[in-house]
């Protein structure tokens, strides 16, 4: 243990002093702190994986095996992506630590299930190569990668990104819309006049038989999935609040028959803002780093969101909203810093 | 009513090791290196010289300069040497060597009784001063300069920082309940010399057992034990200040311009020992403690013992140690070398192995802003470590609060991407003020 000391002479005030040079230590020296709580990147990828996963299961079951196919291309390839251009890059190879994958399965379930497997992999491509590594890889991606996966698709090919294969309801409905779809090109009232009543919206969109992307459609399943990322103390739940909070008051002020007459309850639930509210607008790495900052964020996202669906072309529009915001997070953590202990005045 | 200060952690506190462990006093070591710097400030010089006798309580090493604290024998034996040896922060500083004679003997004059309410205040911060006494805490700031505020900042409040916040260490505790009186005595001449009334004993409540003799051994005077919530860093300064008065010291000032004065509890021991007695410091009270020290215990340690003795009474190694560090495992500092000997701010000896101190790769920041949730000072973590990575230490300073950074660790202990934060931070400090000397 003891290291060797090198020892030389030399005159200093009058004082013999002998200097040591001390040889390479066995112990590790770096700075404090000198331990380290359990947490890592991977853990924390693969928990909000994992609260994915309730909401996913769903899926398969209730679109049946194009949802499983697709999620499983949009993860695997993801991942694949992401090894290869690592390797091509000679970075480290990270691709395995969860948030490839992560990105790859939010695209699947941010597309409809019956999205041809080959447009996935081109989503999953777009999303890990040009949207996370074209911008240096995890940490320094501006955008949401797998919304910026799913806005690529949206644009290129519409048509696929808005067939869906399942009816909403059991009775005989030739519309093979989301409910967003039939509020935007039929109205409120037919929208209900799919579903039989207003009850029977409610339950389906709460339980997730309706149409939709295919991770989207379940609302409990998703709080579920939320619940548990706040549990964990991965997301802060202001985030969400504030997000499907905001959609939930303006669409109320803004209903259809003047002020104050909206449905907020079927906009909260509807498309995909639980799912966004919940996994996209608190991916770490594309938003504030503040509460407050977040919390701007997500009235923001909030605010665009309701915006497109009322005003907009799109019947939908977390997706867009999202990706606004992540563009305006820097200058937001440029504004909004934490309050500094003892600041003065 | 408590105040709480923001953001903090909470480790686990592993005082387990040591907590029931009454002080112990090893047998004395064969020799002692007593580096010319134990404290924050000029470096004293020596003023014996090799072959020269020394007795214990002798000065050794002092300066003239306002900002020191004189080094003392702390055995009575023969100067072998005077030279650099391993230092436990400053990797190597001029140190005297002391063989022991074994016998142990007082200089003339000591132990010796005195009636500390008859003195006069400046006497007793003489005797202070030129007892050698340091905050024991760690920061080994000369107490007599802590404890001579100038008028117009009209200290109202002293606070006895019994917090002892950092995991394992429990000198702290184990002195609370074995030197109480002592501790009293210490609080009481400081309040005098202070002239206030006003004075909190802050002790973290994973400690009832010491809340609970303190308030009995303050029972009847102004004194006010307080149990705080277990949270690090409670026993940060500021923190302290804040959670005990709800006074925030401001961004670049000192606790005495809110009208505060800080003392670790261990030196009020000996500041008692100091006026009462007439003893300086020339031991104190260490923690070895960690998953890789066979029989982790509290011990009553002469200044200059090394690191290796006091292990090696301890059992030795009871698995290869990753890290051996000088005081708590969140602001201490890692040794080289087991040659280092105990200075008057070593409140720790720690052996941890890799499990424990899970260092991991550094990975990139994904901007989760835990570090941002955990830092008491309200800073943002992330962006400090991000600009001392790119070298924008200027920036750093200017618009993100670099120098309000305490160092505490929270960030980096809380930092799934295994982000040196503090490395970054002191780096950027050092070179902010490398920058500012060429000017």
């Amino acid at each position: 243990m003891s290291s060797e000391n090198k020892v030389q002479e030399n005159k200093v005030q009058g004082i013999k002093v002998k200097e040591i040079e001390m040889q390479e230590s066995v112990f590790t020296v770096s700075a404090s702190p000198h331990i380290r709580c359990e947490e890592s990147i991977s853990k924390i990828m693969w928990n909000v994986n994992l609260a994915l996963a309730p909401a996913a299961i769903f899926a398969i079951y209730y679109f049946g095996a194009p949802a499983l196919t697709n999620m499983i291309v949009g993860a695997t390839s993801a991942v694949a992506i992401e090894y290869l251009v690592q390797k091509y890059r000679k970075k480290k190879i990270t691709a395995f630590d969860g948030s490839a994958f992560l990105t790859g399965l939010l695209l699947a379930m941010s597309v409809s299930p019956s999205l041809p497997p080959y447009m996935m992999v081109i989503g999953s491509f777009i999303a890990i190569a040009i949207a996370k590594h074209s911008m240096g890889g995890l940490g320094f991606n501006i955008f949401n990668p797998a919304h910026i996966g799913r806005a690529a698709l949206m644009v290129s090919w519409p048509v696929a990104m808005t067939t869906w294969t399942k009816l909403t309801t059991s009775v005989d409905v030739v519309s093979s819309a989301t409910p967003l779809n039939i509020l935007k090109q039929q109205g409120y009232e037919k929208l209900i006049e799919t579903f039989g009543s207003n009850m029977e919206m409610y339950k389906a969109m709460f339980i997730g038989t309706r149409n939709g992307s295919m991770g989207e459609t379940s609302t409990i399943l998703l709080l579920i999935g939320g619940a548990y990322l706040l549990y964990k103390g991965y997301i802060n739940w202001q985030v969400p609040v504030f997000m499907i909070g905001t959609v939930g008051l303006l669409t109320w002020i803004f209903g259809p028959a003047g002020l104050f007459t909206g449905d907020p309850l079927f906009h909260m639930m509807a498309g995909g803002l639980i799912l966004g509210a919940f996994f996209m607008a608190t991916d770490m790495v594309t938003i504030p780093i503040t509460i407050k900052g977040q919390i701007i964020f997500a009235v923001g996202a909030g605010m665009i969101t309701v915006l497109i669906r009322l005003a907009g072309g799109y019947p939908e529009g977390v997706c867009y909203s999202i990706l606004l915001m992540n563009a305006v997070t820097p200058l937001i953590d440029r504004l909004v810093k934490p309050k500094r202990f003892g600041a003065r005045g | 009513m408590l105040k709480r200060f923001l953001g903090g952690i909470h480790p686990k506190d592993s005082k387990g090791y040591t907590f029931d462990k009454a002080i112990e006093f090893p047998p004395l070591p064969s020799k002692v290196i007593i580096p010319v710097s134990q404290h924050i400030g000029v470096h004293c010089d020596p003023i014996v010289k090799v072959g020269d006798i020394v007795k214990k309580g002798q000065v050794i090493a002092k300066s003239e300069a306002f900002m020191h604290s004189p080094i003392h024998a702390s055995l009575s034996g023969e100067v072998i040497n005077i030279a650099e040896m391993p230092h436990t922060s400053l990797v190597k500083c001029l140190s005297i060597v002391i063989k022991n004679d074994g016998l142990d003997k007082w200089i003339e004059g000591i132990p010796l009784h005195r009636e500390w309410d008859k003195l006069e205040n400046e006497e007793i911060k003489d005797i202070i001063k030129n007892a050698g006494i340091v905050g024991l805490g760690g920061a080994t700031f000369p107490t007599h300069i802590k404890l001579s505020p100038s008028k117009d900042k009209n200290i109202d409040t002293f606070i006895v920082n019994a917090a002892e916040c950092e995991p394992y260490l429990t000198a702290d505790y184990r002195m609370m309940l074995e030197y109480t009186e002592r501790i009293v005595t210490g609080v009481k001449i400081v309040m005098k010399l202070l002239d206030v009334n006003k004075c909190f004993v802050g002790i973290e409540d994973n400690k009832p057992e010491a809340v609970r003799v303190m308030k009995e051994a303050f029972k009847g005077t102004s004194v006010e034990v307080v149990s705080l919530p277990t949270k690090y860093p409670q026993g940060a300064e500021k923190m302290l200040i804040k959670v005990l008065t709800n006074r925030e010291v401001p961004s670049g000032g000192l606790p005495m311009d809110v009208g505060v004065v800080v003392q670790n509890v261990g030196t009020t021991v000996a500041i008692c020992d100091a006026v009462v007695s007439g003893i300086p410091l020339v031991e104190r009270i260490t923690t070895v403690s960690g998953d890789a020290i066979k029989n982790p215990k509290n011990l009553l340690l002469r200044i200059g013992t090394s690191f290796k003795e006091a292990i090696d009474y301890c059992g030795g190694f009871s698995k290869t140690p990753e890290k051996v560090i000088m005081g708590g495992p969140m602001m201490g500092f890692a040794q080289f070398t087991l040659e280092v000997p105990i200075i008057k701010g070593v409140s720790g000896i720690l052996a941890l192995s890799t499990d424990v101190v899970n260092s991991g790769e550094e990975g990139p920041c994904i901007r989760c802003g835990r570090c941002v949730k955990a830092c008491p000072m309200g800073l943002v973590p992330s962006m400090l470590s991000i600009l001392g990575e790119r070298q924008r230490y200027k920036e750093a300073k200017d618009e993100y609060g670099l120098f309000n950074c305490i160092e505490c660790g929270s960030c980096v202990y809380t930092c799934p991407a295994k982000r040196n934060i503090v490395q970054y931070i002191k780096y950027s400090k050092a070179q902010n003020l490398a920058q500012s000397a060429k000017k």
